[in-house]
């Protein structure tokens, strides 16, 4: 890193072209107080054309240095004289200056087409998965594209990851769109994803979470169902699988996962829109989430994203049993919900599923829960049924802020208590 | 079943208040006024000799019409419990609401759909964007009212319904003095998850209110034979 903001300091000093073309940086490690004063008085011979990018030599480190091409072979010599041990760490400046630049002006590039997208509009998955691509592109040091498996008719499944580095830090999982009719939860995922972003490095509590944990958001969970409710059903909620024996198509992903499987609140009837499946896990897309967080094996927390109702719920939904952290999890969702409402006054209410809205078996978040993800959580976004599903697109942008001041919460409480 | 005192933010007492709010925009829905439920205060249940149960409920409504005042209501919702189904029974009170009569706004358009020039006909209301024209909003309000005789009806303590959208609506000849409107409109219940769709024949004038003439069930599934409050 500190190499590239080197190189990049001397285009911005030179301003010009093809200066540094056939120099070389080269690595040196002195060995001895001889090499030590050798280089000493190199770096005092200004005729010697040599760049140092390092001061104060020992032989504890590495001494980077700025061959002119010209010099380069006389300096070479002199090392190997010496015996003084060195590599090439870049062979052609120039190359790399202007490798960078093209690298710039790209992501400059990709900044502007994420900056000029409609988060205000709804969009269809290839212009999501368009979308995805150039805040990938722009962020490159900061997010990846996981293709997590294909769905049932074969479209790619993807997360966004956003990780500062580490090998499989603790996470957090957010999903959007598992129903495919919910648009404004796809929309808003978007927003999210573009919010993160540009979060990180200016919002000190996305700033911090991100040096300790990672965020895998999805924004389209459920892209079959989705593309079908763009081309011919607006109203579509499931999968889009053949079910053996039936005309009718499609499961409940929300009905289709491990926990309670079959129980209350599901039907066994592949033409209902709450058809659990034939068994756990029947439906790929929710098999391809499942593998992944075992996979990962270090998720802390869950939250899916629905609509619509204005509901903030934790597990459980088969059965209205509370769960053992229920005292912590409605705190955390009451809480989570005061910051919601800060916003735009828009009301919510918290509680488990099971309670609040109905009885539902298989759902993801007591899967999750089940599995040891405390944290687990389901939204049900604006509004509270005058539009229902049909949400104008204006509301789009005011219902993700005022999400995302609840989601921060609960990401921010999830980082602050490890367990 | 709970009995006693239910828990405002938990679904039965609010499935018992939509029950209750179909019950009021049957009765006291226009073109310019449509209710919604805003928050339950306080509710109660309890079984009946009979074998239904009965839902006491306090709680407020908002006029998503035109004014978007708030109401305070108390109702008794009773839902019986008979082997067929049968329709819920409600007593309904809100403070303010016999002051509400018919505006200008009703008047005018009555006026301007009543001639004999006028013949209304959309579809896809509001559209997958969730764009209604201003136009149009009356007439959607409307289907949400005259949708509430259906809802009213097709209502149990194990179904919480909405209207999700207006398929088609169009205006139809008439000799009486009444906006006489087909819709087809796509009721959400929100515990199946069923998108469910209906035709209707209704009417409305001022003086009149809405009223709902004919309804008829539209199957889903090929073998699907009966609505599903039926089952």
């Amino acid at each position: 890193m500190r190499l590239y903001l080197a190189v990049f300091a001397l285009l911005v000093a030179v301003h010009c072209e093809e200066l540094f073309n056939g120099d070389q940086v080269l690595r040196v490690l002195p060995e001895s107080e001889d090499h030590i004063q050798a280089l000493k008085e190199l770096e005092e011979d200004v005729d010697s054309g040599l760049d140092f990018w390092t001061h104060g030599f020992s032989t504890e480190r590495p001494v980077d240095i700025r061959v002119p091409q010209d010099s380069l072979y006389a300096f070479k010599d002199f090392l190997m004289e010496n015996n003084i041990p060195f590599t090439v760490m870049i062979n052609n400046v120039q190359e790399l200056l202007e490798k960078e630049r093209a690298e710039m002006v790209n992501n400059e590039g990709m900044e502007r087409k994420t900056k000029s997208f409609n988060f205000a509009a709804y969009h269809n998955l290839e212009t999501i998965y368009a979308f995805m691509d150039t805040l990938v592109a722009s962020h490159p040091n900061l997010i990846s594209k996981v293709n997590i498996g294909s769905s049932y008719e074969n479209r790619p499944m993807y997360a966004l990851k956003f990780s500062t580095g580490g090998v499989s830090r603790p996470a957090i999982w957010v999903d959007a769109g598992i129903h495919a009719r919910e648009w404004v939860t796809q929309a808003s995922a978007v927003w999210f994803a573009n919010k993160i972003a540009s979060d990180y490095g200016v919002d000190p509590s996305v700033t911090s979470l991100l040096g300790q944990m990672d965020i895998y958001l999805m924004i389209v969970t459920n892209p079959d169902g989705y593309a079908f409710t763009h081309t011919n059903n607006r109203m579509w909620r499931k999968t889009r699988s053949v079910n053996v024996g039936s005309s009718c198509r499609g499961a409940d992903p929300n009905r289709n996962w491990d926990a309670g499987f079959g129980g209350p609140g599901a039907s066994k009837d592949p033409c209902s829109d709450s058809y659990h499946g034939p068994y756990a896990n029947s439906e790929v897309e929710v098999k391809n989430v499942v593998d992944l967080i075992k996979g990962h094996g270090n998720f802390k927390s869950f939250i899916s994203i629905h609509s619509y109702s204005q509901l903030l719920m934790y597990p459980y939904g088969y059965t209205c049993t509370d769960v053992p952290d229920k005292s912590e999890l409605h705190a955390v969702g009451t809480a989570a919900i005061k910051e919601l409402t800060s916003l735009y006054n828009t009301r919510y209410q918290v509680g488990s599923i099971c309670k609040i809205i109905y009885p539902a078996s298989g759902g993801s978040i007591d899967w999750t829960y089940n599995i040891g993800i405390k944290y687990s959580f389901a939204f049900e976004l604006r509004d509270t049924g005058f539009y229902g599903f049909l949400l104008p697109a204006n509301q789009i942008i005011p219902t993700a802020e005022e999400t995302w001041l609840g989601l921060k919460y609960i990401m921010g409480y999830v980082r602050d208590h490890p367990y | 079943m709970a009995t006693g005192d239910l828990v405002p933010t938990h679904f039965p007492a609010r499935r018992a208040a939509q029950v209750a709010l179909h019950h009021l925009n049957t009765r006291h829905g226009s073109p310019f006024r449509v209710f919604g439920l805003q928050q339950v205060h306080k509710a109660t249940a309890e079984d009946v000799g009979t074998g239904g149960r009965k839902y006491s409920l306090d709680f407020s409504v908002t006029d998503y019409g035109s004014s978007g005042s708030v109401l305070r209501c108390s109702a008794d919702v009773l839902f019986p419990r008979t082997e067929k189904h049968s329709p819920p029974e409600v007593q309904l009170h809100c403070e303010g609401l016999q002051q509400i009569s018919s505006s200008p706004e009703e008047e005018a358009f009555y006026q301007k759909h009543i001639s004999p020039d006028s013949a209304v006909s959309a579809h896809d209301i509001p559209d997958s964007y969730g764009n209604i024209s201003q136009d149009m909003k009356p007439f959607w309000h409307l289907a949400r009212v005259a949708a509430s005789f259906i809802m009213l009806r097709e209502s149990s303590e194990n179904t919480e319904y909405n209207m999700a959208q207006v398929a088609n609506v169009s205006q139809q000849e008439t000799s009486e003095k009444q906006l006489m409107l087909k819709y087809h409109v796509l009721l959400h219940d929100f515990v199946s998850q069923e998108i469910i769709h209906w035709k209707l024949l209704s009417s409305w004038s001022p003086d009149g209110g809405v009223r709902v003439l004919e309804t008829e069930w539209q199957p889903k599934c090929p073998h699907a034979t009966k609505p599903p409050s039926a089952n």
